[in-house]
């Protein structure tokens, strides 16, 4: 016992005692990754969740919560830099709240049929497939020519998205376009926040730069602006209608996350940006092989176990 | 601690009541277990004694069966099979009632001291527990999938057979210890001695033991189902408090 007894700490919500370092650990490395990439981390730490044992339900549920911190210590900077457009995060976000209860309902329906690991992990792996693959082929590029291709080459191109109604003008962000594709962004993104757990930001960032034509610069801030608010909003409905956040393994998690974060950084500081695109690419593919391998093999247990309502 | 235990025992011998051929006295080193933040798992330790009436009468050898249950609740057990190249959950079957953890201890192997018709009749041994419960329902073979349910928590370490586990001295005096895993579920455990002469059931005897969490456990689990608002809103203002602070600490770290 010992030292042993006063590492393991049990979960109220999860129902489950887990070592309160391995917790910790997995928060400073996903707090380390999310410091270095910008992003906020959830897509890798949903999936270490789900492999230490928690309760894939309470897993999604409070890792909304713990973006929640992560995403508003990040837009403190961004808001000082004045590298928040409000007004697009507005927007966005009306499209995330109706995405996150779409979400949540589809969820909910799916755990009723004993579905919802699949539809997870299916999620999972193709999301992370596309935009890690995307990611890998671009960044490969950037490194082997000159770096002159960006985003402004996007950005000058008139697209099927300059021909629709309801245009908006968005100051910080220079652009005058219909409000119609990023509230269908927000909708997209909030969905998947719901179902997977995540803040969307691997998703939103690309979207923001390659289909609305954001600048980079006020991408990042933007989008953990809109996600704290979807997350926020994912975290209520969960608690509210499933009961799954688990306060003691959401603050865990923060803990370790918040001082992760802040060495990622100064490591992120070092490397270049093809680089760290790269590397962040090869890590978003190997989660994703290895998510997919775990579907395709055949288990070694055929039967699950699953409580009748509840959680 | 044997002294200790000797004390109890003579005097829970002269307590014991109305005249069966053997009675059983029992004692549990805990009625109780809280479940805290750092709760890591739980040892009982039963123990007790046989009160043999007549001294005269030829009776062979005894033997004894302890069980410890958690409450029961429904579980499905899902089958995984391989669909359009990826294993997919396709069928399930809903168990009514099974224990979460389930321990059966007894002096021999498990098979020799218990005969199938006293384990059919007492539900001594975690199959029969089980499948008196359940209801087959349109599933091809039920069977299949409630031996899974055993398996999967066998595996788990949830559901433990102990044999040899109860010492049992001079055919009087019997004591037992069963190791709790840290993940328990609440409730009234059961705790269920069975004396045994010749795989039949000579006397039986019931204790129940209470597990609850308690402190923050208890406060944080109540919170988060009677007023879901208000844990939800608190599990956000600790989020927001959070990331304040570490963005605040790092802007003085960095001057």
């Amino acid at each position: 016992m010992g030292l042993c007894g006063a590492m393991n700490i049990y979960l109220p919500i999860a129902e489950v005692s887990v070592n309160a370092f391995v917790l910790l650990g997995l928060g400073g490395l996903v707090g380390v990754l999310s410091g270095m990439f910008g992003v906020g981390g959830g897509f890798l730490m949903t999936p270490l969740l789900f492999f230490i044992g928690i309760p894939p339900a309470v897993a999604v549920a409070t890792e909304a919560n713990q973006i929640v911190a992560s995403s508003f210590s990040g837009v403190l900077a961004h808001v000082k830099r004045r590298n928040v457009d409000f007004k697009m995060g507005g927007v966005l976000l009306i499209g995330g709240l109706i995405g996150a209860a779409v979400g949540v309902l589809v969820f909910n329906y799916l755990k009723s049929l004993g579905q919802v690991d699949l539809l997870v992990k299916l999620c999972y792996v193709i999301f992370l497939g596309v935009v890690g693959g995307l990611m890998f082929i671009e960044s490969l590029r950037a490194l082997r020519k000159s770096k002159r291709i960006s985003a402004s080459k996007f950005r000058k191109k008139r697209t099927w998205i300059h021909a629709l109604p309801l245009k908006m003008r968005f100051r910080v962000s220079g652009l005058y376009i219909s409000a119609i594709p990023p509230v269908l962004v927000g909708i997209v993104v909030g969905i998947l926040a719901a179902i997977m757990g995540v803040g969307g930001g691997f998703v939103m960032v690309p979207a923001m730069i390659y289909l609305l034509g954001m600048p980079t610069k006020v991408v990042v801030g933007t989008s953990l602006f809109q996600i704290i608010f979807v997350t926020a909003f994912t975290t209520m409905l969960h608690a509210t209608t499933n009961y799954t956040v688990d306060m003691v393994l959401a603050v865990l998690l923060l803990v370790g996350g918040v001082i992760g974060a802040q060495f990622g950084t100064i490591i992120g500081a070092k490397l270049k940006a093809e680089q760290l695109r790269i590397l962040l690419a090869l890590m978003v593919l190997m989660v994703c092989a290895k998510l997919a391998f775990d579907l395709i093999v055949q288990p070694s247990e055929l039967f699950s176990l699953g409580t009748v309502g509840g959680h | 601690m044997r002294l200790f235990y000797a004390y109890v025992l003579t005097a829970m011998i002269s307590l014991v009541g109305p005249a069966v051929s053997q009675d059983i006295v029992l004692g549990l080193s805990k009625q109780e277990i809280g479940i805290t933040a750092f709760f890591d798992g739980s040892e009982i330790l039963i123990f007790g004694a046989v009160k043999h009436q007549s001294e005269a009468s030829s009776e062979g050898d005894l033997d004894v069966v302890v069980t410890i249950a958690s409450p029961r609740s429904p579980v499905t057990v899902r089958r995984k099979e391989k669909r359009l190249g990826i294993w997919v959950n396709v069928d399930a079957l809903e168990v009514d009632l099974a224990p979460s953890f389930y321990a059966v201890a007894t002096t021999r192997p498990f098979d020799e001291v218990v005969s199938q018709a006293s384990d059919l009749w007492h539900q001594i041994s975690v199959r029969q527990l089980i499948r008196a419960v359940s209801v087959p329902v349109a599933v091809e073979n039920p069977e299949e999938f409630t031996e899974a349910l055993v398996r999967v928590r066998e595996n788990d370490g949830l559901y433990q057979t102990l044999s040899g586990a109860v010492i049992l001295q001079d055919q009087t005096l019997f004591s037992t210890s069963v190791s709790l895993p840290s993940n328990l579920v609440e409730g009234a455990y059961t705790a269920r001695i069975f004396l045994m002469n010749d795989g039949d059931v000579v006397s039986e005897y019931q204790a129940s033991i209470d597990v609850r969490k308690v402190g923050m456990e208890r406060w944080l689990y109540n919170l988060a189902h009677e007023r879901p608002v208000v844990y939800g809103l608190l599990s956000l203002a600790i989020a927001i408090f959070a990331g304040w602070a570490a963005a605040a600490a790092f802007r003085a770290v960095r001057g």
